[in-house]
């Protein structure tokens, strides 16, 4: 079982949370020209590491906040978590 | 090579079974091979075993970071079908399930393979026209799918909850009865076995560092037993993809997740098929020894761990309880968990890349098992001729940015609900 803390509530069991996943992926700018790349790099493409990642939760059974985890993909060791825009 | 029979068997009684050959060798790696693969689990021994035997390239190497049969083949629940309802993943199984007929006697190694059927439950309305359109879809490719009512799903498992005030009342059923299940690490013994026979060599223990490439071209590559020479190299490494990916500076649809599954005490017989909940995730079957195999959903977030977490176990066997009440009074004899190549769209890739001679097979998600004949079939050929088949052309690596999506289930790029 993972003990996340959510920033706004503090240490809760993984049952409250949803996974969000990679939360390195940024989507292109609105109202501009996407290349096919930028969309397939975007939608499809994930480094998915072995070690650490960076990724979204989202405390569903709690405040309803979308946060960020930065969690060892090996050992599930939880490094820090953080409000989106920190 | 020694052939298994039962007369090799009483000869080798009188010797106290202390005089079989090794079904396979232990070399160390030349400096230079025609194919290397890397992964010595399923697919990689079947793709070599298929290279030395339809198109007679012998000098190959299975690079295994572990011990063969140690990853997902040795790890899953061990269901075979072809009950798809997309063109491409329909003829690409179906086409496995006859080279599943003949395993046993074609590689010599009795792999079990029990064509007990499969019933996938439907609880709707909605969802029993979602499986007679796909039961439509797999009969126009010459797959056997038998709508069942509920009447008759009854008769096939009547241990199941048909009483009246469930959550999830089961209104029917898809089965393919052709489908089954094969005792898994036979399979990858037995095509062990006959690829070590024609001379491939399989190298365990060895993990790969890197990758030598030369303008586009791959040349060879860096592993813990030292650097090896090839042209062609293949990666069959499920859950390890992205790892080697990334020494490859590639960025692939794949995401990796842990899949658990578990087993319960052993029973007397109760379950002859396959059996999937239609509302919840789980799946069911009984082992030939009689304990009631079972799995169902991912951990739920991006893990290479080979181990699982108890939430997700729960939460699965809450389905399975729901669907089976005689389950809550079994004990749990084990559970454990492997790392699967969650694809994007959930179906696999059998592909060149845009490095010369390296060839990629991964996306398998949690159906790799079936796949590992028609997989081994497919990448041999394409691979030796460096040329997709025909019957993997559905499964290329850019069909993601092309649109050509193999969506089977339809859940979109988010892995780790599928």
């Amino acid at each position: 079982m993972l003990n996340i803390k959510c920033p706004y509530c503090g240490d809760r069991s993984q049952k409250e949370f949803a996974y969000g996943g990679d939360g390195t992926i940024t989507r292109p700018k609105l109202n501009q020209e996407i290349s096919d790349e930028e969309w397939d790099n975007f939608v499809y493409l994930r480094k998915s590491p072995r070690g650490k990642h960076i990724e979204l939760w989202h405390h569903i059974a709690g405040c309803r906040q979308w946060f960020k985890v930065e969690r060892d993909t090996t050992t599930h060791e939880i490094f820090r978590t953080f409000k989106p825009e920190e | 090579m020694q052939k298994y029979s039962v007369f090799s068997l009483i000869k080798n009684a009188f010797s106290n079974h202390e005089k079989w050959d090794l079904a396979w060798k232990d070399p160390t790696p030349k400096k230079e091979y025609d194919v290397v693969i890397i992964g010595g689990g399923g697919h990689g021994l079947a793709t070599a075993y298929y290279l030395a035997k339809e198109h007679q390239i012998t000098n190959v190497a299975v690079i295994e970071k572990g011990w063969i049969g140690g990853g997902n083949i040795g790890r899953n629940t061990t269901i075979i079908r072809s009950n798809f309802m997309y063109d491409d993943n329909a003829r690409f199984n179906e086409f496995g399930m006859n080279l599943w007929r003949n395993m046993s006697q074609e590689l010599n190694f009795n792999v079990m393979f029990s064509p007990r059927g499969i019933i996938n439950l439907a609880h709707s309305d909605a969802q029993m026209n979602a499986y007679a359109r796909r039961g439509n879809s797999m009969r126009l490719n010459g797959i056997d799918a038998v709508l069942l009512n509920r009447e008759e799903v009854k008769k096939i498992i009547p241990m199941a909850d048909f009483s009246d005030d469930v959550r999830y009342p089961i209104f029917g059923g898809l089965a393919q009865p052709s489908a089954g299940t094969a005792r898994h690490d036979a399979v990858a013994w037995g095509y062990a076995r006959q690829a070590d026979s024609m001379g491939v060599d399989i190298i365990q223990n060895c993990e790969v560092t890197g990758f030598d490439i030369e303008a586009g071209k791959i040349i060879g590559l860096r592993t813990s037993r030292g650097d090896i020479k090839s042209k062609k190299i293949g990666l069959c490494v499920a859950g390890s993809t992205n790892v080697l990916a990334e020494k490859l500076n590639m960025t692939l649809p794949i995401e990796t997740h842990l899949l658990q599954a578990c087993v319960s005490e052993p029973v007397k017989p109760v379950l002859d098929g396959v059996v999937t909940f239609g509302a919840g995730h789980f799946y069911i079957s009984q082992s030939d020894k009689g304990e009631m195999v079972m799995g169902g959903d991912l951990d739920g977030y991006n893990s290479y761990a080979q181990k699982g977490n108890l939430p997700t176990i729960q939460h699965v066997l809450t389905g399975g309880v729901a669907l089976f009440p005689f389950l809550s009074r079994l004990k749990m004899l084990r559970t454990w968990g492997g790392i699967m190549d969650m694809s994007m769209d959930g179906s696999p890739i059998i592909d060149k890349t845009h490095i010369d001679g390296l060839y990629l097979n991964c996306g398998w998600c949690y159906g790799g098992f079936k796949s590992v004949p028609s997989s081994g079939w497919t990448f041999a050929h394409t691979i030796a001729q460096d040329r997709v088949h025909e019957l993997n052309e559905g499964f290329s690596l850019n069909r993601f940015s092309k649109g050509y999506l193999l969506d089977e289930k339809g859940l979109g790029t988010k892995t780790w609900i599928s």
